[in-house]
């Protein structure tokens, strides 16, 4: 650390004001409280600080992911070796899927972080953290087969139109990661959905890497898909699907971490299951096609459903502020993700399209929620 | 009245047709037009006919408006606007139907929907109703090319990306890009990239060009 320090203090007089590299102040800002907590302390009267910044809070996130990281990387060589037949060890498993995997989240990072750079270098303001988080979900939420360039360019399409354009981190309407998944789905929807784009090489024998949701979509048979998938595969997650959404195991771990320490709003999450069973339930009792007649329990546990709902439809920014409105935001992204999904075959993944949506929506309930608690005080007054 | 006479392209003149092209374009600045910019560009060959239409359209109704300009009764001059523009577009429509029959059929209802174009309306309210018809001839031409270059510039970014041609010609199959794993964009035939393609357009006038800023 010690080694850090002098490097940071030994560069420090080129970047400050009057100094050779001073327009590049805020790359060096950015790194230098990335490594050390920042000692900047406030000028004026007295404040209450927390030692929690934007910086912890985005890496409780982290954390939060590596549950998913770890098992999509297994999961990546799971499904690869059934496709192939190769028999393969656990640790050859992982192997294999940590080499496929590793490219998707260098190349997010790499693209993003330079595109914030550049535009704090622009502009001269901080580097925000926000893309740490970003940059960790966005591979999470991708088939393991995308090509990288792709991937590059709905990262650079996330950054600059989903966030810088509206002021940066913390001012963004859409949630970046699912803008950059939602414009890679439209630009180049043959990588995006299908059979065969799940597992890796599943063009090999004419095995059928469809995700549970596309099988369903096609209106193959629930009782028969069972037989190929049982609950617990489900639950553990061992059936294709993007690298991070597959393992129910691995987001509850997430989703205690992020309640444990505060991060995530239960309020969110809880009432998302709820808007979800809600309306897959109904959807049970009418029973139309082969998606309204999946059990609503099952609904929950296929797709991104769990994997939105702890880790998209929580970002803080995007989410409705307000108690109320967070209830009123996740109802209505659960109750959204299973219409969509049922009622359009082409686009099975409701729960990104639901969570934009929502997005889009949340300060128009929140701006309601205070308004109604204006008028309740407001009749309260008695002058 | 000695009104002294003004020259044919004196200063003022020349500034009704370069001031829409940048400084006060109708499209990216007035916020015009917004609805064609987004229907008819996902190629450029209709959206160079569109340019073309409107082009007729606004600088012929501008000036027969501003001929007009004294009978008009205030009251109902919407209507007139309407009229005059109507004729102008049935005559468009039926030369295009005459002449590039399969670009009529692609534009098809958009031809029509000229005589909603929130331009053409608004400069014969704001420009032509006031002025000579030399000046409006010249606000017509300096708004409909105003108009056009947008068009064209959204219509050649999306025709390249979305489908990898150049005025139908396949320039990127003949460049051989596709080889490399390179695909085409299908976003981009989508409607929201219009408007995605013309806040980027907006944000680099803007960066060139500081008197947009609004003054905080």
């Amino acid at each position: 650390m010690k080694v850090f320090r002098n490097l940071l203090d030994a560069i420090k007089p080129n970047f400050e004001r009057g100094g050779k590299l001073e327009k590049l102040y805020p790359a060096y800002d950015a790194f230098e409280t990335f490594l050390f907590v920042p000692d900047h302390t406030t000028k004026k009267g007295t404040h209450i600080k927390d030692a929690i910044d934007l910086k912890r809070t985005m890496f409780m996130v982290i954390v939060a992911l590596i549950p998913c990281v770890l098992f999509g990387m297994w999961n990546v060589g799971y499904q690869y070796s059934i496709a192939s037949g190769e028999s393969m060890t656990f640790i050859k498993q992982f192997n294999f899927g940590f080499w496929k995997f590793l490219p998707l989240i260098i190349v997010s990072y790499a693209v993003g972080l330079a595109v914030e750079f550049a535009f704090a270098v622009l502009r001269g303001h901080q580097v925000n953290e926000g893309y740490l988080v970003t940059g960790m979900l966005i591979p999470l939420t991708m088939p393991i087969d995308v090509p990288l360039w792709m991937l590059a360019i709905s990262v650079i399409f996330a950054v600059v139109i989903g966030k810088e354009v509206f002021g940066g981190t913390g001012m963004n309407i859409l949630n970046p990661a699912l803008t950059a998944r939602a414009f890679l789905f439209f630009a180049y929807p043959s990588w995006m959905s299908g059979d065969k784009v799940w597992v890796q090489n599943a063009s090999v024998d004419g095995y059928s890497g469809a995700t549970i949701l596309g099988d369903l979509a096609s209106s193959m048979n629930w009782q028969s898909l069972s037989g190929q998938w049982s609950m617990s595969d489900m639950f553990f997650g061992t059936v294709p699907g993007s690298v991070g959404e597959t393992s129910m195991v691995a987001i509850i771990l997430g989703a205690l971490i992020l309640l444990f320490t505060g991060v995530g709003s239960w309020r969110i999450i809880l009432s998302t299951f709820i808007g979800g069973y809600f309306m897959a339930y109904l959807f049970n009792l009418w029973g139309y096609n082969e998606l309204m007649s999946t059990p609503a329990h099952i609904h929950l546990m296929i797709g991104s459903f769990a994997f939105g709902a702890v880790f998209m439809a929580t970002d803080p920014v995007t989410a409705s502020q307000t108690n109320k409105g967070k209830y009123i935001y996740g109802f209505l992204i659960g109750v959204f993700a299973i219409l969509i999904r049922t009622f359009n075959p082409a686009y099975p993944e409701g729960m990104m399209l639901a969570i934009l949506l929502m997005n889009i929506f949340a300060p128009l309930i929140d701006h309601y929620i205070v308004l109604a608690n204006v008028n309740k005080r407001l009749k309260r007054a008695t002058v | 009245m000695s009104q002294k006479k003004e020259a044919l392209f004196s200063k003022k003149n020349k500034k009704l047709i370069t001031d829409p092209l940048d400084d006060n374009n109708p499209i990216t600045v007035q916020v015009l037009g917004i609805c064609s910019a987004l229907a008819i560009t996902v190629q450029l060959k209709p959206a160079v006919v569109m340019s073309f239409s409107v082009l007729f359209v606004l600088s012929v109704a501008n000036v027969v408006v501003s001929l007009l300009r004294k009978f008009i009764p205030s009251r109902i001059r919407i209507i007139v606007f309407l009229v005059v523009i109507a004729t102008l577009v049935i005559l468009v429509d039926e030369v295009l139907k005459a002449y590039v029959f399969d670009v009529s059929k692609e534009l098809s209802v958009f031809v029509g929907l000229i005589i909603t174009n929130c331009i053409i309306m608004g400069r014969l309210e704001a420009f032509a109703l006031g002025n000579t018809p030399w000046k409006s001839f010249l606000d017509g031409i300096g708004n409909s090319f105003g108009y056009a270059w947008i068009l064209i510039v959204v219509a050649f970014f999306r025709e390249l990306l979305g489908s990898g041609t150049f005025y139908g010609y396949p320039v990127l199959e003949k460049l051989g890009i596709y080889n490399f794993g390179y695909e085409n964009n299908g976003m981009m035939i989508l409607p929201p990239m219009a408007l995605v393609t013309v806040g980027l357009i907006i944000w680099v006038q803007r960066i060139r060009n500081k008197k947009l800023i609004e003054p905080k």
